[in-house]
C-alpha cells in the first residue's frame, strides 16, 4: 500500500492549498505561473484524491469522431515528447450504435480518473429521437455545470477584431438543452427549457468567483428575459442576488440579441459573461469566430468533482478528418489546461509557450488561418520548440 | 407541388406583389396605422411623416399611441382592431419592462400574434459608403414570427424549478418555408439554408427541418442545405458572404439577424417587415427602442424610413417608395452625412433634411444639397 500512502501523503501536503484555492498560488510555485491558469474552484472537503500512483496520473480520454482521434493522438505524441508524467486510458465511443453501453464506460471511466481529455462525439441524425445526445448525457452525468472559454486575440493571427479578452461562462446542464420534447398532438410539438434556482445560483456563483480570482472587472449576465419572463427572470434574479456579495465587481445584463449586435461590431466592451446554455452555444461560437475560428479556442466544462476538457465550439470536422489538415492548437491548449487542473504547471506552460509561439511567431499556419501547414508540421514545430528549452527531451 | 401540403385558404399567402384583399384605400388616398411606440420610435416616426407629406405621398396616418407602463391591454387590442382595418401599418418597438409580471405579454409579441403576421423578413445589404468589417453581404433572413420559443408559455410547477415551452407545429413550419422558397424564387436567389439546431433538440427543429426538406423538394432549381445555429453564428462572422437566403424559427432568428445587423453597419440601417395572410407591419429591422438615445436627435433615420419604402412598396406606390429610397441611399452612401452610430457628427434632423432635399431637387448636386440651413 505504498502507492496508496503515498497518495495519501501527497493530497494531504496539497490540502492547504486546495481549501485555498482561491487564496495566493504563489505560496507553491513560484516563479513558473503563467496567467492562463484555469483552477477548478473546489471546496475543501468534498474533492476525491487524483488519479495519481507512483507519479504519474491517469486521465480518461474519448477519441470521438472526425477529426478527434488524429488530434488526441498528437497531444499522446507531444505529452510523450515532453515526458509529461500523464498515462491515458483511451475509452472509444461509437455514434452509431443506439445503445448506451459505450457511454456508461466512458462515464464510470471519467469517475474513477476525475479528469478527461474528449474530442466530440457525433449525433447522427438519423438516429431515433430517443438516443439522445451522447456529449450531453456525459455533461448531466457528471454534473459538469460550468462551460468556460476564454477567447483571446493571439497576435499571429489575422482577424478583424483585435484586443478580444472575453470569457465565457455557460450553463452546461440545463436550459434548452434537457431533451425533453413530446408531441402532444399530432404536428405540433412542445420543448421544454428548464430553468432552476440551484443551477442558476451555482452558475452565477461560479461566474463571479472566477471573475474575483482572475480580477476581472465586469460581469454580464445575457438573457431574453423580456419573452422569456419567468424562466430568463429567474437566471437574472439569481445573478443579482449573488452580484451583490461582490462589490467590487461591476454587473450588468443585455439581451442576447443586442449582445450579440454588440459582439461583431465591438466586442472589447464585454470581460466576463454568464448565460444560460443555449445562448451560450451561440455567443461562444460568435466569440471563437471573432478570435479566428474553432481551431483556436480550447474549452472546460467543471463540475464539483470532475473536469473534462475539449475543444470550445464541439466540432467533430467531419469534412476534414483524416486528411491532415485541421488545426491542433484549440486541443493542445485544451490539454495545457488539463494539466494546470492536475496541477503539472510546469509542463503546462512549456507546451502552451510552444504552441503559442509556433502560432505568433513562426506564423506556421493551418488552412483553416489561411495558412499552407499541415496539422503534422505544426505539431513538429511545436516539439522542435520543446525540445529547444532543453529541460524535458525524451530519450526515444 | 408545395400547395398540395397547404389547404386552400394559406394558398392566398402573403406576399407584397401577390393579389390580396383590398387596401383601406378612399379616394385614391391610403390609411396607415402608425403606432409611434417607445424611445425613438415617436421622432421617427414624425419624420416619416413629414418626409411623406414633403413628397405628396398619398397616405393618410392613423396614429395609435400605446402606453407601456399600463398593464391593461386596452390600448394594444384598439392598435390590432386599427391595423385590422386599415391592413398595414407602420410602427416602432413598445417597450416590454422586465420587472412587470409574468401576466403582462410584451405587447410587440401580442400584436404579432392577433394579426398572425408569421413571416418576418430582413434584408442585409452592404451599403457603399458604410464602412465595416465585411463587404458584399447580401443576405435574406426569413424567420418563423408566432411560434418557437416566443409563445410566452411558462410556469414554475415546483418552486425554484420554471418549464419554458418552446411549440413548433408542423403547419407553421410548412407555411414559413413556403414562404422563404418563393421569395427566393421571385427574387431570384439560388440558395436557402435553414438555421436549426436539431442534434439537440430532436423532435421540435427536426420537425421543422423536415418541413423546409419537404417544401424544398417542390422548388428543385433552388438549393436547399441546413445548418446547426452556432456554426451559422460562427460562419456569419467569418465569412457572411456565403449566405443567401436564411429561415430559421423565432430565436434563432432574432440572434441571427441581430449578427447580420451588425455586420453590414449596426440598427440604424436596417428595416424589417411583418407578413402575415392579410396584414402587413413594417418597422426597423432590429426592433430597438433607443431608450438612451430617445430625444437627442441622434438616431440613425435610415432604418424607419427603408421600412416606409418597403410599406409603399406594400401599398404598389412603387413610385414614391424608389424615390425615397433612392434619396435615403444616396444621403448615406454619398454625402457622409452620417449619425452618430455610423461614427458620423450628423443629427437626426440634418440627415432628414438632407434626404428632403435630395426627393426635391434631384438634379442639384450632392454637396449643394446637404449644405447646413
Amino acid at each position: 500500500m505504498a502507492s496508496h500512502s503515498a497518495v495519501l501523503s501527497m493530497s494531504r501536503l496539497l490540502s492547504p492549498f486546495r481549501g485555498g484555492l482561491l487564496g495566493n498560488p504563489t505560496k507553491v510555485f513560484g516563479t513558473t505561473l503563467t496567467s492562463h491558469r484555469n483552477k477548478t474552484l473546489l471546496t475543501g472537503d468534498n474533492i476525491p484524491p487524483p488519479a495519481k500512483y507512483g507519479g504519474r496520473h491517469t486521465v480518461t480520454l474519448i477519441p470521438g469522431d472526425g477529426i478527434g482521434p488524429e488530434l488526441l493522438n498528437h497531444v499522446r505524441e507531444v505529452f510523450r515528447f515532453s515526458c509529461v508524467p500523464v498515462d491515458f486510458e483511451v475509452v472509444h465511443v461509437n455514434s452509431a450504435l443506439e445503445t448506451d453501453s459505450d457511454m456508461d464506460n466512458a462515464i464510470t471511466a471519467i469517475r474513477r480518473n476525475g479528469v478527461a481529455l474528449k474530442g466530440n462525439i457525433e449525433t447522427k441524425h438519423t438516429l431515433p429521437p430517443s438516443v439522445k445526445s451522447r456529449n450531453n448525457v456525459l455533461r448531466t452525468s457528471l454534473d459538469l455545470y460550468a462551460n468556460v472559454m476564454h477567447c483571446q486575440s493571439l497576435p499571429g493571427v489575422q482577424t478583424r477584431h483585435k484586443n478580444i479578452d472575453i470569457i465565457i461562462i455557460r450553463e452546461n446542464t440545463e436550459g434548452e438543452y434537457s431533451s425533453l420534447e413530446h408531441e402532444s398532438v399530432s404536428g405540433v410539438v412542445e420543448c421544454l427549457k428548464i430553468i432552476t434556482r440551484n443551477n442558476s445560483l451555482r452558475i452565477a456563483d461560479y461566474a463571479f468567483r472566477l471573475a474575483r480570482e482572475k480580477g476581472r472587472r465586469r460581469v454580464t449576465a445575457v438573457h431574453k428575459a423580456n419573452i422569456m419572463k419567468l424562466g430568463d427572470g429567474l437566471f437574472l434574479q439569481c445573478c443579482r442576488e449573488v452580484a451583490s456579495g461582490y462589490p467590487e465587481i461591476t454587473f450588468d445584463s443585455m439581451i442576447v440579441d443586442n449582445t450579440t449586435m454588440q459582439l461583431v461590431s465591438k466586442p472589447q466592451q464585454f470581460d466576463v459573461m454568464v448565460m444560460p446554455n443555449l445562448y451560450g452555444n451561440v455567443v461562444s461560437n460568435v466569440c471563437a469566430g471573432l478570435v479566428g475560428g474553432p481551431g483556436l479556442v480550447p474549452g472546460a466544462n467543471y463540475g464539483q468533482a470532475y473536469a473534462v476538457f475539449e475543444t470550445a465550439t464541439r466540432n467533430t470536422g467531419k469534412s476534414i478528418a483524416d486528411k491532415n489538415i485541421a488545426n491542433p492548437t484549440a486541443m493542445l491548449l485544451a490539454s495545457c489546461m488539463m494539466l494546470d487542473h492536475l496541477q503539472l504547471y510546469d509542463y503546462a506552460s512549456l507546451i502552451r509557450n510552444a504552441v503559442l509561439t509556433t502560432m505568433n511567431e513562426t506564423r506556421l499556419h493551418t488552412a483553416d488561418l489561411g495558412g499552407q501547414g499541415t496539422t503534422s508540421e505544426v505539431v513538429q514545430s511545436i516539439m522542435r520548440i520543446i525540445q529547444s528549452k532543453g529541460q524535458l527531451i525524451s530519450e526515444f | 407541388m408545395t400547395a398540395r401540403f397547404l389547404p386552400g385558404s394559406l394558398r392566398r399567402l402573403f406576399c407584397s406583389w401577390s393579389s390580396r384583399l383590398p387596401p383601406a384605400q378612399y379616394g385614391g388616398r391610403h390609411t396607415v396605422t402608425l403606432i409611434p411606440g417607445d424611445g425613438i420610435g415617436p421622432e421617427l416616426a414624425q419624420h416619416v411623416q413629414d418626409m411623406f407629406r414633403i413628397c405628396c405621398v398619398p397616405v393618410d396616418f392613423e396614429v395609435i399611441d400605446i402606453d407601456s407602463t399600463k398593464a391593461s391591454e386596452v390600448d394594444i387590442n384598439n392598435a390590432i382592431i386599427a391595423i385590422k382595418r386599415n391592413r398595414v401599418a407602420l410602427k416602432g418597438n413598445i417597450e416590454t419592462n422586465h420587472d412587470s409580471p409574468p401576466s403582462y405579454k410584451s405587447r410587440n409579441c401580442l400584436l404579432r400574434t392577433a394579426l398572425d403576421l408569421y413571416a418576418n423578413v430582413m434584408h442585409c445589404q452592404s451599403l457603399p459608403g458604410v464602412r465595416t468589417r465585411h463587404e458584399n453581404i447580401n443576405i435574406t433572413i426569413i424567420r418563423e414570427n408566432t411560434e418557437g420559443e416566443y409563445s410566452s408559455l411558462e410556469h414554475e410547477s415546483v418552486p425554484g424549478v420554471v418549464e419554458c415551452l418552446k411549440i413548433i407545429t408542423r403547419t407553421k413550419s410548412l407555411r414559413i418555408a413556403d414562404y422563404a422558397f418563393r421569395t427566393a424564387r421571385e427574387n431570384g436567389r439560388g440558395r436557402v439554408t435553414a438555421v436549426h439546431k436539431a442534434n439537440i433538440m430532436k423532435l421540435s427543429d427536426g420537425l421543422f427541418l423536415e418541413c423546409c426538406k419537404e417544401v424544398a423538394s417542390g422548388y428543385p432549381e433552388i438549393t436547399f442545405d441546413t445548418m446547426i445555429v452556432d456554426n451559422t453564428a460562427m460562419q456569419l462572422v467569418s465569412r457572411p458572404q456565403q449566405f443567401e437566403v436564411m429561415v430559421m424559427p423565432n430565436l434563432y432568428g432574432n440572434v441571427v439577424s441581430n449578427v447580420c445587423a451588425g455586420l453590414v453597419g449596426g440598427p440604424g440601417l436596417v428595416p424589417g417587415a411583418n407578413y402575415g395572410k392579410e396584414y402587413a407591419v413594417f418597422e426597423m429591422g432590429t426592433r430597438n427602442t433607443g431608450k438612451d438615445i430617445a430625444k437627442h436627435d441622434t438616431a440613425n433615420p435610415t432604418a424607419m424610413l427603408l421600412a416606409s419604402c418597403l410599406l409603399l412598396d406594400h401599398l404598389r406606390l412603387h413610385h414614391y417608395a424608389s424615390t425615397i429610397r433612392r434619396a435615403v441611399l444616396s444621403t448615406v452612401t454619398e454625402t457622409q452625412m452620417l449619425t452618430p452610430d455610423l461614427g458620423g457628427h450628423s443629427s437626426t434632423s440634418e440627415v432628414v433634411q438632407c434626404i428632403m432635399n435630395a426627393v426635391q431637387n434631384p438634379t442639384k448636386h450632392l454637396k449643394d444639397r446637404c449644405r447646413s440651413t
